[in-house]
């Protein structure tokens, strides 16, 4: 793909990130004297950044190859080693860029209202506006250090924002999990740059894309299995997916922006970005489809049982990023089709949970499901925006998530040989179960009759947090059709080296089959939901059952449990092993050097006496072996 | 016998004027002893010393790139001479600024002829070319210090106890010096460098009156520099001594005893270094070692500077058996830097004050870091860079002097080398620790306001040890240029 020299406002890519950085430093160095403008500073710095970010993406339409690279500094230069920093706008970027912003800034606006009487609400926007920052970073860098360092700057603001109610054991040990959970994916991907790096002697996409088709085969899938393991710790995927429900200890627009329409998408991304790499390898692309489809299922899976209404949304995310997973390793024309849903996936995800959020701020902070009911007639407005949601996510017809998701599921069937058949069903079958729970959900909590506890006084949300959920609910129910109309694919193809005008031309199964399966089991998901929860009263306790399935959906898969045995124990008893070889082996060599040296010192320290006489003798012990030494070596 | 009678030699003044500088007002500083009045006495020779130290520094920058021999070929003034000399002359002034300052124990104001003579002597003895005149030098610059050393107010039985040990061992060295003198003018029939280097291998007397003469010449340097089996008096006399002295000495006679060392090697015996160059290479790795080993166990803490001085001497000993211009203008380097970082940390001892004096032992130090955050860091910047961390001078300097000793093919040099700067970094890290996170002790020790003139010193210490670890640059090039001697 070819590139140009950023010009014009172009040139000024690097304020996109230098506005929400500042914004964090003042509100993080200026302490208790922001407290009072803190959030409107990290509102407008966001604003402005989106503003900005839409004037540039019309001046990179105008542009000859639609690609702009800037160069800011020499970075690292070290030996071999040359990073320089720079910035490339390419139409992947581009739409990361007004998506980050733009769904930033709203869940900005949104967070005035919700954490109004919050007394750390300044800190809470610092890293909001940090997290922008580095978000904004991770896809506008041009190589893979600056997309590290990107990487590593959202996985801190997560965990800052996870943490946020430190006082919280709960959200400290989420934020703990989190952090390290991501620390095993990020591994993967350093290891995947060190490779490249000792591969190809160079960092840049541009460099490494170029040299990828010299690598040979079991380089290839090795660097592209790592960067899979990154975006699968960065993204909540199989096998590490657990910290992403426990991650909604968070703030809930915390949950909204990051751990819902951006930051676990960055996987998505990476791989997006990197397709080159993921083209030349089918083992690659399979395991990411692999990935993809086991996650989304679990998601459904485990959705289907939980109770509480931002773990339920949680779970849908983790599934619904599968889709992505699964629709990028399918490659070719579907890496679009993963963008679109991306980008479809961001609204109305993020707007159901600052729904979730407005039912959380008018009932007392409860998030149990099973003790909510009737709440469309308190608060309407979030009932409805919710709902448009909840028909974007399930695919009902005109709708947002009907678009892409069925798009994916027909490119999944379309891939060759069984592999084909088993996705594509997955991806059915998984469809009929999101409208399953995600039915559950909208009917436990706002139809059918009040179960809500006694001191509850459910109430509509203040306007800054409404306003933000109505915009999310148009693009919900519009961002489908709107985006696919404006060229979204004809603008996205050419990243991905393909031909603008190239589409997914479905094969095996045509598209008005596929649509046509789809409705029947989405409908069939709205049934049964229908049935078993809106027909018949619904217990305010969980029931206890006996079913295996159930059991094991509402125990989370038991994903602790496979965690824990496998990676937390051994990974203790080898930590015990080696502080015993530390503390025995070790400091026992090292004490014993030093207690050696220190008893040499003293028995040398007698030789001096203070005596002149001994001192001198000493000097002519000294000449005699220096002469000696001296006459030795030639006379003797 | 020549008949003809003693005719003048040349004299080439310009070259010798910093030397000609420091003679001269150490004998008007007698004058001023003698004549002018006491309570006066004071700020005009504290004012008379330094100004003839600075026009001396002057007057070597405004000869440098002299390459010449003059004074009936007694005298080389080559780039190695006149960086030595710009050194001492600036080092001179940094540890004259300690002498100077009224909040140090007030020495008695003869001192300052006896350090200008002393000073002058040592100039001398870096671009000495005659091995008589360099013996002349070496008592030059010897003989004021062991009054100096005696000067002392405070614990005056230890300074003089100092003294004598100093001068009774200090004899014994000049006479194995001088004894090499006469062996190698019966090898050579001459006591020039450059004829001791013409003679070698063309001499048909035997090689044991070069070797033996060598060797004892070689003792009478190195007692000077303080390597060991040399090493015994360094402790007693930086202890007993006072501060600004040991200063001085820890500073300015490091840089002349090396200085002549690396002449007397490199002009006169550079053909006979595979006879040499082991010697110097043992001597350099027991020097590190037992300097850093003894280091380890000291409590008091002007000999655990003492004792660093001596490993110290060792590493600087690397870079000389380096040989090459790269050998010779890492040791350059090294004795500048190492100067300044020596004379700061002597003047950060002399502000930590108890009823009777300086409190030197390491105990008194603890908490310090509480007390007095500035002053400790400062210490603590010090003792880092003796450790030899990066962004200090010291890490350059060490990486110099092992870079030159590896070029030279010395390995196990280095190795000996990096093991004992590990050694030696631990009773440095201890005191860090000492001070910081240690209890205060409940009567401590008071810290001195430093003076201005201390304020001063401690400044060009701290700016130096600093700059030459972050911008090294200039004066690498300037001892890498002025790394040539002339024969």
């Amino acid at each position: 793909m070819r590139t140009e020299a950023a010009t014009g406002v172009l040139s000024a890519l690097w304020v996109l990130i230098a506005l929400p950085l500042a914004g964090a430093a003042v509100l993080l160095l200026a302490g208790r004297r922001a407290d009072r403008w803190g959030h409107v500073l990290g509102c407008l710095t966001s604003g402005t950044a989106f503003v900005l970010g839409l004037v540039q993406f019309f001046a990179l339409r105008a542009t000859e190859h639609r690609s702009v690279t800037l160069h800011l500094f020499d970075f690292i230069p070290v030996g071999d080693l040359k990073v320089d920093l720079g910035l490339l706008f390419d139409p992947l970027s581009a739409v990361f860029v007004l998506l980050i912003t733009g769904v930033g800034t709203l869940i900005h606006v949104y967070s005035i209202g919700y954490m109004e009487h919050d007394p750390g609400r300044r800190r809470f926007f610092a890293y909001l506006n940090l997290f922008v920052a580095a978000m904004l970073l991770l896809v506008l860098g041009n190589n893979f250090v600056a997309l590290y360092v990107g990487w590593e700057g959202v996985g801190l603001a997560s965990y800052l924002l996870i943490a946020f109610w430190y006082d919280r054991p709960s959200a400290a040990t989420a934020a703990k999990k989190a952090f390290l959970m991501n620390r095993v994916g990020d591994v993967g991907l350093a290891i995947a740059i060190f490779l490249l790096f000792a591969q190809l002697g160079t960092v840049s996409y541009e460099g490494v894309f170029a040299g990828v088709d010299k690598l040979n085969t079991a380089t290839l899938t090795t660097v592209a299995l790592l960067l899979l393991l990154g975006a699968c710790g960065k993204s909540g995927q199989f096998p590490l997916q657990a910290w992403l429900p426990d991650a909604m200890e968070g703030p809930t627009p915390v949950s909204a922006l990051i751990h819902a329409a951006t930051m676990v998408t960055a996987g998505v991304y990476l791989i997006a970005r990197t397709n080159p790499i993921f083209d030349l390898t089918h083992t690659g692309q399979t395991v990411v489809c692999a990935v993809g489809a086991i996650t989304l299922l679990i998601g459904c899976i485990v959705g289907c049982a939980k109770d509480d209404i931002k773990r339920v949304l949680a779970y849908s995310t983790v599934s619904q990023i599968g889709y992505m997973f699964l629709a990028v390793g399918l490659g070719g024309p579907a890496y679009a089709i993963g963008i679109f849903h991306l980008l479809t996936h961001g609204f109305f995800k993020a707007g159901m949970f600052l729904g979730a959020g407005s039912v959380m701020h008018g009932m007392n902070d409860q998030v149990n499901i099973r003790r909510f009911g009737g709440l469309i007639r308190y608060m309407p407005v979030t009932a409805i925006t919710f709902g448009l949601g909840y028909l974007a996510i399930i695919g009902f017809p005109g709708f947002a998530g009907y678009f892409s998701k069925d798009l994916i599921i027909e490119a999944a069937f379309d891939r060759p040989g069984w592999t084909g058949w088993l996705f594509g069903g997955i991806a059915l079958f998984g469809a009929g179960l999101t409208a399953f729970y995600m039915s559950r959900l909208y009917f436990l909590t706002f139809l059918g009759k009040p179960r809500w506890t006694d001191d509850v006084h459910p109430h509509e949300s203040p306007r800054s947090m409404t306003v933000p959920m109505i915009v999310l609910a148009i693009g919900s129910v519009a961002g489908g059709y709107v985006l696919k109309a404006l060229g979204l694919f004809e603008w996205l193809n050419p990243v991905f080296g393909l031909a603008p005008d190239e589409h997914l031309h479905a094969e095996r199964l045509s598209a008005a089959a596929v649509t046509a399966m789809t409705l029947v089991v989405v409908a069939a998901g709205i049934g049964i939901a229908y049935a078993m929860f809106l027909r018949r009263p619904v217990p305010v306790v969980a029931p206890a059952v006996t079913n295996p399935i159930v059991r094991a959906a509402r125990n989370d898969l038991y994903a602790n449990t496979v965690n824990e045995a496998l990676f937390a124990r051994p990974g203790q008893y080898l930590a015990r092993a080696l502080v015993y070889v530390d503390s025995r082996g070790v400091d026992g060599l090292v004490n014993g050097l030093a207690a050696m040296v220190g008893g040499t010192s003293s028995r040398l320290r007698r030789t001096q006496t203070g005596f002149v006489r001994s001192y001198a003798l000493t000097m002519l012990g000294g000449a005699v072996l220096v002469v000696a030494a001296l006459l030795v070596v030639r006379v003797g | 016998m020549n008949t003809t009678g003693f005719t003048v030699p040349q004299l080439d003044y310009a070259a010798l004027l910093p030397m000609l500088v420091l003679f001269g007002a150490a004998c008007l500083g007698v004058l001023v002893e003698a004549f002018v009045p006491r309570p006066l006495r004071r700020p005009v020779q504290a004012g008379l010393a330094l100004l003839a130290l600075v026009v001396s520094f002057g007057t070597v920058v405004l000869a440098a790139g002299t390459q010449t021999i003059t004074a009936g070929r007694a005298v080389a003034v080559d780039g190695p001479a006149l960086f030595l000399q710009g050194s001492i002359a600036v080092l001179g002034i940094a540890a004259l600024l300690l002498l100077a300052d009224r909040t140090s124990d007030e020495q008695p104001t003869e001192a300052f002829p006896l350090v200008l003579f002393s000073l002058g002597g040592m100039m001398l003895f870096v671009a000495a070319n005659d091995l008589l005149i360099m013996f002349v030098a070496l008592e030059v610059l010897s003989l004021p210090l062991y009054l100096l050393c005696g000067l002392a107010r405070r614990r005056r039985l230890l300074s003089q106890e100092a003294a004598v040990k100093y001068f009774l061992l200090g004899a014994f060295a000049s006479a194995f010096f001088l004894y090499g003198v006469a062996l190698l003018y019966g090898y050579a029939d001459s006591v020039r460098l450059a004829d001791l280097y013409r003679a070698v291998g063309s001499s048909g007397r035997s090689d044991a009156l070069l070797l033996a003469g060598l060797a004892m010449l070689l003792i009478g340097l190195l007692f000077k520099a303080g390597a060991v089996p040399f090493h015994m008096w360094t402790p007693d006399v930086y202890q007993g001594a006072p501060t600004p002295i040991t200063a001085l000495m820890a500073a300015c006679t490091k840089v002349a005893a090396f200085g002549a060392i690396l002449r007397v090697l490199q002009v006169a015996f550079l053909n006979t270094r595979w006879d040499w160059r082991p010697v110097l290479i043992a001597v350099a790795m027991v020097t590190m070692v037992v300097g850093a080993v003894l280091a380890v166990t000291q409590t008091d803490l002007k000999r655990l500077l003492a004792y660093s001085s001596i490993a110290n001497a060792g590493f600087i000993l690397c870079g000389v058996a380096g040989l090459g211009p790269a050998g010779t203008a890492s040791t350059l380097f090294y004795l500048a830097s190492y100067g300044f970082t020596t004379v700061g940390a002597f003047a950060v001892v002399m502000l930590v004050r108890d009823a009777d004096g300086e409190a030197t032992h390491l105990s008194r130090w603890a908490g310090l870091g509480r007390r007095s955050p500035l002053l400790a860091a400062v210490f603590t910047f010090f003792l880092l860079a003796f450790a030899g961390i990066p962004l200090t001078s010291g890490f350059i300097s060490k990486f110099g002097v092992f870079a030159a000793a590896l070029d030279g093919g010395a390995v196990a040099l280095v190795v000996v080398g990096v093991i004992a700067s590990m050694v030696i970094a631990f009773p440095y890290l201890r005191l860090i620790v000492l001070m910081y996170l240690s209890e205060p002790v409940p009567d401590g020790p008071t810290v001195t306001v430093p003076g201005a003139f201390t304020a001063a010193s401690l400044a060009l210490g701290v700016a130096a040890t600093l700059l030459l670890g972050v911008v090294p640059g200039p004066l690498l090039d300037l001892a890498n240029r002025a790394s040539e001697f002339v024969r």
